[in-house]
């Protein structure tokens, strides 16, 4: 059976929901760089534009999970899974108003898993 | 000596059109220390209304602020930076409680900054003069610079007024009327400063709108109205910054953090003198602002026929770092700005313990008996290699990878193997190594002999994914300005094609 490269925190994911009732469907990218870089960015589907050098990782919650290939240089042989803080961030991530953050907690994969894992495709193959 | 917690307002507004104005929709929220995690004060929710009226309120004043004399904007400048300088002991306690960051910071870099980034603006703008050619006997070129009208500023948390005077000084120096968005974990220090100047401004040319992001820094980045954007922080919101400057054909100056390499050449140890002595420090610079910096140097590539013993000095030096209460000047770190960020450098410092890397100091939460509902975590040094996670992302707390090299090829191999491209720093006693490395790394910033030193008119901005423009120098001028060609013929003849 393959292996996913995410997955979701059931608190996360119970967010999601909250926030797919309010915004409809919804997208992640992994945001680097400083202040809340590092961190998941949630927004409307589509509202980010994704370019040819993001990467399409896997869904969570039926989210698609995206980030830019030279981040994923460092996260290939990493489970990222989508946990949920209280927190207060700044930048456009919808959950923020809730008084929430979106944030990730990292598994290095073992050899067993890293010989089947997901393959991950470019983000612009994702309808 | 000790500082207080200031008081503080149990409501702030927004500062629009140069009057406190209440959120249209009413909403506010909580605004708390990461010190204690206590009340500070109820700060503006705003929406895309109360931006709408910001950027309304901002063309009105330019209509008068956008012809203004160079000298009047610099008169501005001098007058703001006084009136700072006359609060500077109770701003920097506004900020240390805002943010979390040692009242040593706070009172003798960022506040001693701010003031200055006016006075430099303030200089400049006085100083510049156009340009004109003579194209040739009877034409004459002349080059003319006119604001852009209003911008909007987005700013972050990690020094909020610096970051404020950084952007705000050369936009209205040059004649630009600003909508500024606070961080909305740290609002409180620039609406301190606005109560504080309000007076010497014209009404409607610097207006605060506080609120989240997706609900009024989105608002303000897409807006057709303004003119240019500028933005700190992280990278996927500097992409949609520039998307939205895209879909309005406008400019957006972006800086996006960075991985900063702090190289030490092996001639740093041949003497033990003052100069070995800064280099220490120049490593424990990672622990300034608790490592929330853009240009944090939180890699340490350290020559390995030195590693040994500089790095034994280095932890010595680390382990000496006091920690406790903030608002006490012998404080050397203080707390994290906020819960996520402390979640996430701890998740970073569990990454680097899975990725095998070698823990040589820190690694855990500091227990502060002071604040025990504070964000603190001891300063961390992991030994590991350049491919790890804890060398590639930005974690922006008080976390050093520490590698590695043999010579000065290896040495801008590793500083260079990076995404990002804003800080570095080299240290070395051999001048012909200090050039061939400093042109060698491939970043905005090269620190030589010295780290985390930000004089105005030295230019800062970042290479590759760091981010694009440059702030903290003349040259930012540019950047808030059209420039008109006006192109003169005084021949009374036709060309003759017509």
């Amino acid at each position: 059976m393959t292996v996913e490269r995410v997955s979701v925190t059931e608190a996360a994911a119970e967010v999601i929901d909250r926030l797919r009732n309010e915004h409809g469907e919804l997208m992640f990218h992994l945001s680097g760089g400083c202040c809340d870089g590092s961190s998941p960015m949630c927004y409307p589907k589509g509202e980010f534009r994704l370019g040819g050098r993001d990467l399409y990782l896997g869904d969570i919650h039926g989210c698609g999970l995206f980030m830019h290939a030279d981040q994923f240089e460092y996260y290939k042989n990493c489970h990222t899974l989508v946990d949920v803080v209280k927190g207060r961030g700044a930048s456009f991530s919808l959950e923020i108003p809730l008084g929430l953050r979106f944030m990730i907690r990292s598994r290095i994969f073992t050899d067993e898993e890293m010989s089947d894992l997901r393959p991950v495709t470019a983000a612009d193959s994702i309808g | 000596m000790a500082y207080q917690r200031p008081e503080f307002k149990e409501q702030y507004e927004n500062y629009i059109g140069g009057e406190w104005v209440a959120p249209i929709d009413g909403q506010y929220f909580d605004n708390t220390s990461p010190i204690d995690e206590s009340f500070i004060a109820r700060i503006p929710q705003s929406t895309s209304k109360d931006v709408d009226l910001a950027i309304a309120k901002a063309w009105e004043a330019f209509a008068t602020w956008g012809k203004s004399s160079p000298a009047e904007r610099s008169m501005l400048m001098f007058r703001i930076a006084d009136r700072l300088e006359e609060n500077i002991e109770l701003l920097a306690a506004v900020e240390t409680c805002d943010n979390g960051k040692g009242i040593r910071e706070s009172l003798g870099a960022d506040l001693v900054l701010v003031i200055d980034q006016f006075r430099y603006f303030g200089g400049c703008i006085r100083t510049e003069a156009g340009s004109v050619t003579n194209v040739d006997a009877e034409t004459v070129t002349m080059e003319v610079h006119e604001p852009l009208g209003v911008v909007g500023q987005i700013i972050p948390w990690n020094f909020p007024l610096l970051m404020a005077a950084w952007k705000i000084a050369p936009a209205l120096v040059t004649g630009n009327c600003v909508v500024i968005k606070p961080a909305e974990q740290t609002p409180v220090s620039l609406l301190i400063m606005m109560e504080l100047i309000a007076d010497l401004l014209p009404p409607g040319v610097l207006n605060v709108i506080n609120g989240f992001g997706v609900e009024c820094g989105k608002p303000l980045a897409s807006h057709p109205d303004i003119k240019k954007v500028a933005f700190t922080g992280e990278t996927s919101t500097g992409r949609l910054i520039m998307q939205y400057a895209a879909e309005n054909i406008i400019p957006a100056t972006t800086e996006l953090g960075g991985k900063s390499p702090n190289i030490f050449f092996e001639s740093v140890m041949d003497e033990d003198d003052e100069f070995l002595d800064k280099a220490i420090e120049g490593l424990v610079f990672f622990a300034l602002n608790q490592g929330q910096v853009c240009t944090c140097p939180s890699r340490a590539l350290i020559q390995e026929s030195i590693y040994d013993k500089f790095m034994a000095k280095c932890l010595a030096r680390i382990e000496a770092i006091t920690m406790g209460d903030p608002y006490e000047l012998s404080t050397m770190m203080g707390a994290q700005a906020s819960n996520d960020q402390y979640q996430k450098i701890l998740s970073y410092i569990d990454i680097g313990k899975q990725e095998g890397a070698e823990l040589l100091c820190g690694g855990e939460v500091y227990d502060n008996e002071l604040y025990p509902n504070g964000y603190y975590i001891k300063p961390t040094v992991f030994k590991g290699h350049n491919k790890m996670r804890i060398f590639q992302e930005e974690i922006f707390g008080p976390v050093l990878a520490v590698t590695t090299f043999k010579d000065e090829e290896e040495a801008l191999e590793i500083a260079n193997d990076t995404q990002f491209g804003l800080g570095s720093g080299l240290w070395s006693r051999d001048m012909h190594q200090v050039h061939n490395v400093s042109r060698g790394i491939q970043a905005g910033r090269v620190w030589v002999n010295c780290y985390h030193v930000y004089p105005a008119g030295a230019s800062f901005g970042g290479y590759k994914n760091s981010g694009i423009g440059r702030e903290n120098h003349a040259m930012m001028l540019n950047g808030y300005r059209h420039t008109k060609n006006i192109l003169t013929s005084y021949n009374k003849n036709k060309l003759g094609f017509f």
